[in-house]
């Protein structure tokens, strides 16, 4: 069987799971689309918020991030991890006692403002419709792969396919087709580490294998890699290059981002207890932290088996030939790669081989002069192709291809349909029936609720095909806006009684457009290509790229927040009352649907 | 909404928020860990732990990429545990 109907295989046995259960648990009432009836145990919650969770950013992008760069990417694993702890500590549990269904709902009660809820919806739907543009991108190469199609085409046929899940089912459905994404996913990440694990170092483990020996040189692995690397002309992988205080600010945006993000934060309203809840957070995170402890080993080895294959007789030897990447097996999985327009290589100097290098790097010039190489000609390298095409540079076997590619599906559609499902609540119960229109029956409900998932993805389709960098760093500004908008709201409205209805509403208002503001001056306006004023190479302010711009928007969110509460009229008793109520768990009932 | 604190006797108050603070306290040190494993260990002091080799590296790399994951797990759990013993203590729990 060839590769090509071996990826249809687990790919469509995949889906026909996910269908199969989504129709089993079909939503009924607009409580169940939303909230799956709140009978879910924390363990089962914790799997499906994983699901949710880890996206096409996690899966897909992350690694090929961290090993392009090494140790400077190591944000992303402590920023989308320390999220939890935030989560767990300040919001989780307050919001289940709180129990209603939306984190626009408890924004309007506790500030006491119908106004206050607009604005959470506003920014609830910035951050999660350029989150959805991530996972459009993620999709759009997986499936472009899988298809053996342009990246475009995959993007459009994809779209198709997660509108008609998310649109299926509602919660319910989404929370245990999760389950079966997550060990989907999960599985599809850790077999293919585990064989290059075992290649490389001998040790099945490959958060072990990643501080282990490798095998062949007997030095330790990231000694070997950093070596390999300089040999290359290109940055250290274990030293740190780029600024601290972006460093820091950057992960701190991504840690915050985490836990205001209302997709994850819907999921702590589904469980049972209040006790739960922090269990809940934590059994998130053990079944986020198995993905989380491969990723680093997954980049670290995969950089090393390509550096390798591209030198087969070591950095000082001769460069791979094209004949080689045209003919050898080993090599096959270059010329179905560049059919998706993602990798792409040429022989500059014509001498019939493939040279890789940093052609940047004034001391390989030097080399590059004495051998007669004019420049790098492996001209394309998309660090999103890396995870996908990890199996294939190991040479591993056919099926766990098809796995992997069943795998980075299953992230970004399970991301997909629980920020589609977010959105549409948003859209349909806090901004229609919550403001606009208060006597909109449950039928009419439900349909503007698919009405705005569809509009959601066209959206998110377009600015898809010019996405603002790769498909991590795309979900990194979602995660800016969330950091900077939710977070420091739903934090005051429990840690403070001072913050009231003003404070609240200027504090959001304020920290979502210095944001966004400082995003579309990186990223151009709307991330329409060429309308941007600065570059993240050269950013505004010092060292602070636009990634890490959400923890900055998120200290101006507090600030304003009390300077306007400070000169504007007391919050009322009974809204005290409340915040005291929300913080002892005594009391938790079920949650109602409140309007 | 779920409150009935309003009815609730003045000494029922003031144990709530005698939990209330001991919860701060908790919170509190939890994030100083969790602050000083991730920004601390494995960024800004990254340079003073450099001497402290781990498998071809040093430990601040292994604190950014995997110890500091490992101690954000052990902080969820343990907070879940003290905070569910703590509203024993006060008889806060749920019903």
């Amino acid at each position: 069987m060839d590769q090509f109907t071996l990826n249809l295989l687990f790919v469509g046995a995949s889906f026909a799971l996910y269908i199969g259960i989504a129709v089993w648990a079909r939503a009924g009432s607009t409580s169940e689309f939303y909230a799956a009836g709140r009978g879910v145990h924390p363990v089962t919650n914790g799997m499906a918020t994983a699901a949710d969770w880890m996206s096409a950013a996690s899966f897909i992008s992350m690694a090929g991030l961290i090993a392009f760069t090494g140790y400077d990417n190591s944000s992303f694993l402590m920023g989308w991890t320390g999220g939890y702890v935030l989560l767990a500590l300040l919001l989780a549990p307050y919001l289940r006692k709180f129990g209603k269904f939306t984190v626009s709902e408890f924004i309007g009660d506790r500030f006491y403002s119908p106004t206050a809820r607009l604005v959470a919806v506003i920014c609830l739907l910035t951050a999660s419709i350029t989150y959805v543009i991530g996972q459009m991108q993620g999709v759009g190469i997986a499936f472009g792969r899988f298809l053996e199609i342009d990246t475009t085409w995959g993007l459009l046929i994809g779209s198709c396919v997660v509108f008609a899940y998310a649109v299926f089912g509602g919660m319910k459905g989404v929370t245990y087709t999760q389950v079966a994404q997550y060990c989907v996913l999960i599985t599809a990440y850790t077999i293919p580490a585990v064989f290059i694990s075992l290649q490389l170092t001998g040790t099945p483990i490959p958060a072990l294998g990643l501080f282990g020996e490798h095998t062949a040189s007997g030095e330790p692995l990231l000694q070997k890699l950093d070596q390999i690397v300089r040999d290359l002309g290109f940055a250290e992988y274990t030293a740190a290059h780029g600024s601290t205080i972006n460093m820091v600010l950057f992960t701190l945006s991504l840690m915050i981002g985490t836990a205001g993000l209302p997709h994850v934060i819907m999921r702590f309203f589904t469980v049972p207890k209040v006790s739960d809840a922090r269990w809940s957070a934590g059994w998130t995170l053990v079944f986020i932290a198995l993905l989380y402890l491969t990723a680093p080993a997954v980049g670290a080895m995969a950089r090393l088996n390509i550096s390798e294959l591209m030198w087969p007789n070591g950095t000082n030897g001769e460069a791979v030939s094209v004949e080689a990447i045209e003919n050898d097996a080993e090599y096959a999985w270059m010329a179905t790669w560049q059919k998706t327009g993602l990798l792409d290589w040429e022989d500059k100097n014509g001498d019939g081989k493939i040279q890789y290098y940093n052609d940047a790097n004034a001391d390989l010039q030097e080399k590059a002069a004495a051998n007669g190489w004019e420049g790098n000609e492996l001209t394309n390298f998309n660090r999103d192709i890396l995870v996908l095409a990890n199996p294939e540079i190991a040479s591993l076997p056919g099926w766990v291809i098809g796995l992997v590619a069943a795998g980075g599906l299953a992230a970004a559609l399970s991301t997909a349909a629980g920020l589609l499902l977010a959105i549409s609540s948003a859209v349909s119960h806090d901004l229609l029936k919550g403001q606009l229109t208060p006597n909109m029956s449950e039928k009419s409900e439900l349909l503007a609720a698919r009405i705005s998932m569809a509009a959601a993805i066209v959206v998110a389709v377009l600015l898809g095909l010019n996405p603002p960098g790769f498909a991590a760093q795309t979900v990194a500004l979602a995660f800016g806006l969330a950091a900077a908008s939710i977070f420091p709201a739903l934090m005051m409205g429990i840690f403070s009684t001072r913050i009231n209805n003003a404070g609240a509403v200027a504090g959001m208002l304020a920290g979502l457009v210095v944001t966004l503001l400082y995003i579309f001056l990186h990223k151009g306006w709307f991330f329409i290509p060429d309308t941007n004023m600065f570059t993240d190479a050269d950013p505004l302010l010092g060292p602070i790229k636009s990634t890490s711009f959400g923890a900055i928007g998120a200290a101006v969110n507090f600030a304003v927040a009390y300077v306007v509460a400070g000169m504007t009229k007391e919050t009322p008793q009974h809204i005290k009352d409340l915040v005291e109520s929300v913080r002892i768990p005594r009391g938790a009932g079920a949650a109602v649907d409140g309007h | 909404m779920v409150d009935q604190s309003s009815q609730q006797p003045a000494a029922a108050k003031e144990d709530d928020a005698g939990y209330w603070s001991k919860n701060i306290r908790i919170i509190t040190w939890c994030l100083v860990i969790w602050a000083v494993v991730s920004f601390g260990f494995g960024i800004v002091l990254r340079p003073m732990l450099s001497g402290i080799a781990v498998g071809g590296t040093d430990l601040g790399f292994w604190f950014a990429q995997q110890g500091s994951i490992l101690v954000f797990l052990a902080l969820i759990f343990f907070y879940a545990w003290r905070m569910n013993k703590l509203d024993r203590e006060y008889g806060v729990e749920e019903e």
